[in-house]
């Protein structure tokens, strides 16, 4: 257990190590959770750490992701785009080419799977931008398991495409109307839902967040994106890359992108928050490692965008899966170690970027990996022709096209 | 040993008494301060023999509806952790024996930060704490630096808790055990009685601390059914939902928002006191 104030002042010799045995980060992390849950949480662990050393876990896992969820995605390299900022080679991780149009697949497979060996028989989840719930109920669908997504009210008027899809699988959604009606507010119901239904529900959290296991398991699910970038570029380009760009909400497509590479000093790691009306308005951005400071929420240690007296803000992002006034504790922890750089960007940034994308490179992505794309912009002309650059495009935008066509004044 | 604390003696003096002990819940603020003071003055003249205060969060996880809203009611009208230790002060100037407990979440009291919160808390006239989200594998953080200050920390057990748990639970549990009657969040549903006293026996034969039997409990039947298997009852969600009722049209506290609290007090306490048996 580790003081509960004071952060590791010297780098780790690993900073592929964590979570302690206790689940901690450095300072993060942890269980903070209300008794009714701690069995079940004890037992998750339990559970997990059975899965993850049981090679017919992984070998069950790895069919299904690639015959089920398309992987490995492909590693792209972005010419036009590469050509138009003069800079860093440019490639894109292709994971909104996955099943479902995003990383969150990758998470999911492996929870569900798990869901099933611990014999729960009922799945909930939380959901922002609704990728996430839309990955829970495609694995509900395919394993035959009822599904109940918490969804954020203001979420499921921006994103209702993913709720279209969501019903068509057959989960139910509840809207939530809590707060400002978005993630914080979704994760609130869900855990309300599971602390009343613990005995025979899973909670598929979908981000590298909450308490102990989930951000070690849903990194471990989600480092299959890093793993396959480390392969495919040393088959591309014979050496690793050096610079890695993520979108972070909570963090799940960033971790699995970074956690392979922490221990390659060589490789510089940017994660990208969301700034909203820019870090300085208050209450006007979810760049909670920027703009935060560390709290408790959601069974985590972690920063939070919080006022002076411990209430947690709203924050706003244009993304709804970026709007989310926490993050995974274990980024929290690769901040103040310095390993990772977090870097804002306003919504108007990832706007721009969004288009740009679309137009240089016909692939039209999620706002969140907007907003990864909005940093490349400013951060790949500023890098050598020879800097091999690797962004993770974590999901694919027609969820926004409307709401951004909107923004942007378009007929449609 | 420890000191006897104004917890110790209330449960002494019920025992003597031969009746269960009569917890109410409201949160700190609601739904502003004066009336939140006024309504908190009149509880033991009204009946209750403890006192739990919410202090009020954004983000109350293991709270049902009439709890949320009673917590963001209070945030609205600015009440503050600051301003929830003064009404407690401002309480103990006029009363210096009914226990206080105060029950909410961690980060509030974390940002204070602990050790600055845990001596005010103690200087205020605060008696113990429940901190929901803080279990028994953070003692070292905020339940251990509690007891060394005198204050009780007041630990949730739950139908989740085995056997096996149990004694983690109670290992630095002070004051009482509250025992969670249902998997669920406050105000829910009710509690089956017959699974309430077998999980309050069980934790008996573990612990010599009273035990008290909360969430869920809205009538004086119920509240006197229950109190025959515990050392008493807590009511929370019932209370906060009076207050709702009783505003005026603008949100603001009605002409009859503080008696008709005492009232509903009165009446559980009525209801409690014909309980038969005691464990």
């Amino acid at each position: 257990m580790p003081s509960p104030t004071k952060s590791e002042p010297q780098a780790p010799n690993s900073f592929r190590a964590g979570p302690d045995d206790h689940g901690f980060f450095g300072l993060y992390g942890g269980r903070f959770v209300a008794e009714t849950l701690m069995p079940l949480i004890l037992e998750l662990e339990k559970a997990y750490e059975a899965a993850k050393n049981d090679p017919a876990f992984q070998a069950e896992l790895r069919d299904l992701l690639e015959h089920y969820g398309g992987r490995p995605s492909p590693l792209y390299y972005a010419e036009r785009l590469t050509e138009h900022l003069k800079g860093a080679k440019i490639y894109f991780k292709r994971d909104e080419l996955n099943h479902t149009g995003s990383h969150k697949i990758n998470n999911c497979l492996g929870q569900i799977q798990l869901a099933r060996r611990m014999g729960k028989t009922r799945i909930i989840a939380e959901t922002g931008a609704g990728q996430h719930g839309v990955a829970v109920a495609t694995v509900c669908a395919r394993f035959g398991l009822p599904c109940e997504i918490y969804m954020g009210a203001t979420d499921v008027a921006r994103q209702s495409p993913n709720v279209a899809r969501m019903h068509m699988l057959g989960a139910k959604v509840n809207s939530v109307t809590a707060g400002a009606g978005t993630l914080k507010d979704s994760m609130n119901e869900a855990l309300r839902d599971w602390v009343t239904n613990v005995r025979d529900t899973y909670y598929i959290i979908g981000t590298a967040a909450g308490p102990h296991p989930y951000p070690a398991m849903v990194r471990d699910f989600q480092a299959v994106i890093g793993n396959e970038v480390r392969k495919q570029m040393l088959e591309r380009e014979g050496r690793l890359p050096d610079t890695l760009v993520a979108a972070i909400g909570g963090g799940s497509n960033a971790i699995g992108l970074f956690h392979p590479f922490l221990d390659d000093k060589s490789v510089k790691i940017f994660g990208v928050e969301a700034a909203g009306h820019g870090i300085d308005v208050p209450n006007g951005h979810n760049a909670s490692m920027n703009g935060g400071r560390p709290g408790v929420l959601h069974g985590n240690r972690t920063y939070l965008i919080q006022d002076e007296d411990g209430q947690i803000l709203e924050g706003h992002s244009i993304s709804a899966g970026l709007d989310y006034p926490g993050v995974g504790p274990e980024h929290s922890w690769l901040k103040d170690t310095g390993r990772v750089s977090y870097v804002p960007i306003t919504d108007t940034e990832a706007l721009a970027a969004f288009q740009l994308c679309a137009k240089l490179e016909g692939i039209i992505p999620a706002l969140e990996p907007s907003h990864a794309l909005a940093y490349v912009m400013k951060l790949a002309p500023t890098l050598p022709k020879d800097d091999l650059l690797v962004m993770n495009m974590c999901g694919r935008g027609d969820k926004d096209v409307f709401a951004v066509a909107g923004y942007l004044g378009m007929k449609i | 040993m420890r000191p006897e604390t104004r917890i110790d003696r209330c449960f002494a003096a019920l025992k003597r008494e031969g009746r269960p002990a009569f917890v109410t819940f409201v949160t700190a603020g609601d739904p502003d301060y004066e009336t939140s003071k006024a309504i908190l003055l009149g509880l033991p003249e009204a009946g209750a023999d403890v006192i739990e205060i919410g202090m009020p969060f954004s983000d109350p996880m293991a709270d049902g509806p009439a709890v949320q809203a009673s917590s963001l009611r209070a945030l609205k009208a600015g009440q503050t952790m600051k301003r929830t230790l003064q009404l407690v002060r401002e309480f103990r100037e006029k009363d210096n024996l009914t226990p206080i407990i105060l029950m909410g979440y961690y980060n509030p009291i974390y940002v204070y930060p602990n050790d600055a919160f845990l001596d005010e808390a103690r200087d205020s006239g605060v008696d113990g704490m429940i901190v929901v989200d803080v279990p028994p594998e953070a003692d070292e953080e905020l339940c251990l630096p509690a007891i060394e200050r005198g204050l009780s920390f007041i630990r949730l057990a739950t139908p989740t808790t085995d056997d096996a748990r149990l004694p983690a639970v109670l290992a630095n549990t002070s004051g009482f055990v509250y025992y969670v009657s249902i998997t669920g969040i406050t105000g829910a549903a009710a509690p089956v009685v017959s699974d309430v006293r077998a999980q309050v026996a069980r934790i008996k034969r573990s612990t010599p601390l009273p035990v008290v039997v909360g969430f869920g409990v809205r009538t004086p039947e119920q509240a006197r059914t229950l109190a025959d298997c515990a050392d008493g009852v807590v009511v929370g969600s019932a209370l906060v939902e009076t207050i709702r009722t009783t505003l005026g049209p603008d949100g603001r506290a009605g002409p009859d928002t503080i008696s008709a609290v005492h009232r509903i007090v009165q009446n559980l306490a009525a209801g409690l006191r014909s309980a038969t048996a005691r464990v």
